[in-house]
């Protein structure tokens, strides 16, 4: 047995524009892991652990990452996004309302990564091909749909952004 | 996609896309899913399994896990105060394996530990200490029916062994093709881990777990029988489902959860990673079948002949039931008066398989399809035209006599698909990134070959074999609001959606809540089978029409009208020059209806496989074309076409998702998913190994439904479920056969299968 407190100094995370202090935290947990089990935020998901399958994706300083392969120490100071901060005052995005009206939603565990992804995909890219479209979101697999409605869902987006 | 997707009814009824009631949550993040469940003073618990396939235990010592701080207990099969094992049909699976007994594959449970951390837990399992007598793991199915293995267990090394003798057994025809096949073992797969909370009863005496399954009260009953416990005592709460598709038929966790809370008396969560959820569930079956067609010279089938060897696994789970699945649809969706098949399941110390999307039906369609295909070449006739040539049709006899009662609409399924256009072919100057191999940019357009392949396939709806797989629900009504129970797992298919648009088209009115999945209610049976729109849906109805007749009782009283001239069209109360809103008729008015809906009884198959097994029947018929690259052996599959009999479309969006969904998962299995398994061992135990259909692996999907109506459903509408991942598998292996021209008996094809 280590003599050494698994136990970490208590930080702070800033997630959808709020400040969480961490405390009690052991050292080596995950962003994922502090996300869900620290700071009550359980919207990202954690389903490979290993970067595969997109589940956990969160926006880190304007980057998409998968949150289960990053330190949750190593995201202090910056701003991270999940998808409880996607929707204005708990109204929908969007990108949260074309899933719902496209069919993009099954058992939904793989969605809240997937919003993340469609949003941060758009923002960067807001007149995707299906290629781009498909490429930029191959990281995250879904096993109840098949994608077709989610592209759809995409495609919903793309135009009515295009039309306001 | 080229469904019709338009609105006709009142929104929110059946036949309309009506608003999932768990999308909101869902899309925010906010659902509860089993992984999301916490309580106060919580423990986190976990597993120690064996690296073993097959070994004798010698010792346990778990003195040094005890030592640890934050280590609140360590259980292990000394500590399980009921039944030892549990089991769907058979009750052979040890909840942990015990000191001189076995254990019999590679992952099965030895001890449990709950702690107060993950990390902890981990620390804990690594400190217990098991001396195993490692021996020989039986991995060669053949050796079980042949019996030269040594016992894997003292129940016998066959799960089941059923024969199907019919007609004229030496019946021959002048055409005939043979040939041996094989379907590797895959994964479920579903996104979600396994995961529960139990939480024991302050006075020690029971315990309520949330967890995601798919049928709470066959848990229940296990649980309970395993903890020694009154099952009123073992409460169960569906906690969000991540997706299942069979692998939440079987007890995982649930018995260890319970037991560690009821130790400790406090609440514990286990959460599997994902390595562990690939040795926590059963998968689909692996297979080796032989099928030989007779048939004229024209293409008719004379007759089938067939030996399929299922390898279950070490232990028992639903075996037997896939079996039958498996040899009753040998003869797939065609007619056949002569069959002589012979079906074994089998145990072996390889992982366990039970339940996936098809349950057995898969693995003979990827058999009798990839014949099809051989008889039409041999016959020199289109493969189109071979399986209209034979097509199945309502009244036709099964080769186990059993009559198909069910609407049969082959011919028009193989049709419509037929109907829909073919994509464009490549163009020469085709975007790389849209050859086989994508991105790595390793296809030469010049090589790449398209190919065109069928699949048809009928698929059995319901649990089979006199099983009454009933369903129940239960209706109220207070101030003019509805509330839904029932105890039908929601694993994503949206049945929670179904059921509000059920109530609100029987009674009019548009509110409609669900209460909480439990089980506070009689059983659903499982989410599996294609059968929860049957039969919670039925129950649903029978429920809603229970309430139905009790309030036109209550407006014929009170308004004096003729009951039987009343009933409720869209939202009024309509009878004899009578006309009220159906909001004003349910003012002050209660009712409470719970009922029971069950399917007719069906009967056990007798020594020749002859008997009504099942229930009823679904049809569906797919189109694959693919590009292959014959020099990296890569394959992209370009469009699948489908035309699916649905018997009535009660949610478009809904079918057309479960449609896609199960394409994507036939077409994981013909050319990507296999868990590798090595001399008992699981060789690619994570999503990084084990390959899923990703955005860039899904085809174009192009769906019909196939509308007539099913007159012994109670909506008229079959479940839609499986047969979309049933015969797309051989639709796909036959494109690539068509492309290159292999014979390609094993699914998955490898690269290596293509191109060497």
């Amino acid at each position: 047995m280590t003599d050494v407190s698994p136990v970490s100094d208590p930080y702070v995370l800033r997630v959808n524009g709020r400040e969480h202090r961490i405390e009690d935290s052991w050292l080596g947990e995950s962003l994922l892991f502090v996300l869900r089990e620290r700071a009550a935020l359980p919207g990202a998901k954690g389903a490979c652990e290993q970067g595969e399958c997109g589940s956990c994706t969160v926006v880190m300083d304007g980057r998409a990452v998968c949150s289960c392969l990053v330190l949750a120490a190593s995201a202090v100071d910056t701003d991270i996004v999940t998808v409880e901060g996607l929707g204005r005052d708990g109204s929908l995005s969007d990108v949260q309302r074309a899933f719902l009206d496209e069919g993009g939603v099954q058992c939904g565990f793989c969605t809240p990564g997937f919003i993340v992804a469609v949003h941060h995909l758009l923002e960067h890219n807001p007149a995707p091909s299906d290629h781009e479209i498909r490429e930029a979101l191959s990281g995250n697999i879904c096993r109840c749909t098949g994608y077709g409605r989610i592209l759809e869902a995409v495609h919903n987006v793309v135009v009515r952004r295009r039309g306001s | 996609m080229s469904v019709d997707l338009g609105v006709r009814n009142r929104p929110g009824t059946l036949g309309t896309n009506a608003d999932r009631p768990d999308g909101v949550a869902k899309v925010q993040g906010g659902f509860a899913f089993s992984s999301d469940m916490w309580a106060d003073n919580m423990l986190w618990g976990a597993t120690l399994r064996s690296p073993h396939p097959f070994a004798r235990i010698v010792s346990i010592d778990v003195s040094a896990a005890w030592k640890i701080p934050g280590v609140a207990t360590v259980v292990t099969a000394e500590d399980v105060p009921g039944e030892p094992n549990y089991g769907l049909i058979m009750q052979d699976q040890p909840v942990f394996a015990a000191v001189g007994d076995h254990v019999r594959y590679c992952g099965e449970p030895v001890a449990a530990v709950a702690a107060d951390h993950p990390e902890t837990c981990r620390r804990a399992l690594a400190a217990i200490v098991v001396r195993y007598e490692i021996l020989e793991p039986v991995v060669d199915p053949e050796r079980c029916v042949d019996g030269s293995a040594p016992e894997v267990h003292p129940a016998g090394n066959i799960y089941r062994h059923q024969r199907i003798v019919t007609g004229d057994i030496d019946a021959t025809g002048d055409v005939v093709v043979e040939g041996h096949y094989e379907i590797g073992m895959q994964d479920q797969a579903f996104l979600g881990l396994e995961s529960a909370l139990a939480v024991p009863d302050p006075d020690g005496r029971g315990v309520e777990l949330y967890v995601a399954t798919q049928w709470l009260h066959e848990d229940r009953k296990q649980i309970a029988a395993c903890l020694a416990l009154p099952e009123e005592s073992v409460r169960l709460v569906l906690g969000g489902v991540g997706g299942a598709f069979g692998a939440r038929e079987d007890i995982s966790l649930q018995v260890h959860t319970c037991l560690l809370a009821m130790r400790t008396g406090r609440p514990v969560r286990i959460a599997y990673d994902r390595a562990e959820s690939f040795y926590g569930h059963v998968h689909r079956h692996p297979a080796r079948i032989f099928m030989r067609h007779h048939a004229t010279r024209d293409g008719r089938i004379v007759k089938i002949e067939s030996r399929m060897v299922f390898d279950g696994g070490a232990y028992c789970s639903t075996s037997p039931a896939v079996l039958i699945n498996g040899i009753t649809h040998a003869q797939g969706p065609y007619k056949c008066d002569n069959a002589v098949v012979d079906g074994w399941a089998v145990r072996t110390n390889n992982p366990p398989c039970g339940a996936m999307r098809g349950f057995g039906v898969v693995q003979a369609c990827y058999a009798h399809e990839s014949q099809m295909d051989k008889l039409a070449a041999a016959c020199g006739v289109d493969p189109v035209d071979i399986r209209l040539l034979n097509a199945m049709e309502t009244g036709d006899r099964l080769i186990t006599g059993q009559v198909v009662d069910s609407v049969a609409p082959v011919t028009e399924c193989i049709r419509r698909t037929a109907e829909i256009p073919l994509p464009p072919p490549l163009p020469d100057d085709v975007d790389p990134l849209e050859l086989p191999g994508g991105t790595g940019l390793t296809a030469d357009r010049r090589h790449v070959r398209r190919g065109v392949g069928w699949g048809v396939s009928i698929k059995n709806l319901m649990y089979s074999e006199g099983f009454d797989d009933y369903s129940t629900a239960r209706c109220r009504i207070s101030d003019g609001v509805v509330t839904l129970k029932f105890a039908t797992a929601e694993v994503g298919q949206g049945f929670v959606m179904l059921a509000q648009q059920i109530a609100r088209t029987v009674l009019g009115i548009d509110e409609v809540l669900l209460d909480t999945i439990d089980t506070g209610v009689g059983s659903a049976g499982s989410t599996s089978a294609s059968r929860q729109t049957w039969m919670s849906g039925g129950a649903v109805k029978m429920a809603c029409d229970a309430v139905k007749a009790r309030l036109l009782d209550h407006v014929s009283t009170t308004h004096g009208v003729d009951r039987d001239s009343l009933d409720i069209v869209d939202v009024e109360v309509v009878g004899d020059g009578f006309r009220i809103p159906v909001s004003e008729a349910v003012r002050g008015f209660t009712a409470d209806e719970t009922v029971e809906y069950h399917h007719p009884t069906t009967a056990e198959l007798d020594e020749n496989g002859q008997g009504n097994c099942h229930v009823a029947f679904a049809f569906v018929a797919h189109r694959a074309v693919v590009d292959v690259d014959p020099d990296l052996g890569l394959v992209k599959v370009v469009q699948i076409a489908t035309a699916q009999d649905v018997g009535r479309v009660l949610n478009p969006i809904s079918c057309l998702g479960q449609v896609e969904g199960g394409i994507a998962q036939g077409l994981g299995l013909a050319v990507m998913e296999e868990i590798v398994v090595d001399n008992g061992k699981v060789r690619n135990p994570s999503f990084t190994d084990y390959l899923l259909p990703t955005f860039l692996d899904a085809p174009r999907v192009e769906v019909v439904f196939v509308e007539q109506h099913e007159p012994k459903a109670p909506l008229g509408a079959k479940g839609v479920g499986e047969p979309p991942c049933i015969s797309v598998t051989p639709a796909i292996a036959n494109a690539i056969r068509n492309a290159t021209g292999r014979e390609l008996p094993r699914v998955p094809i490898r690269p290596h299968d293509v191109c060497l």
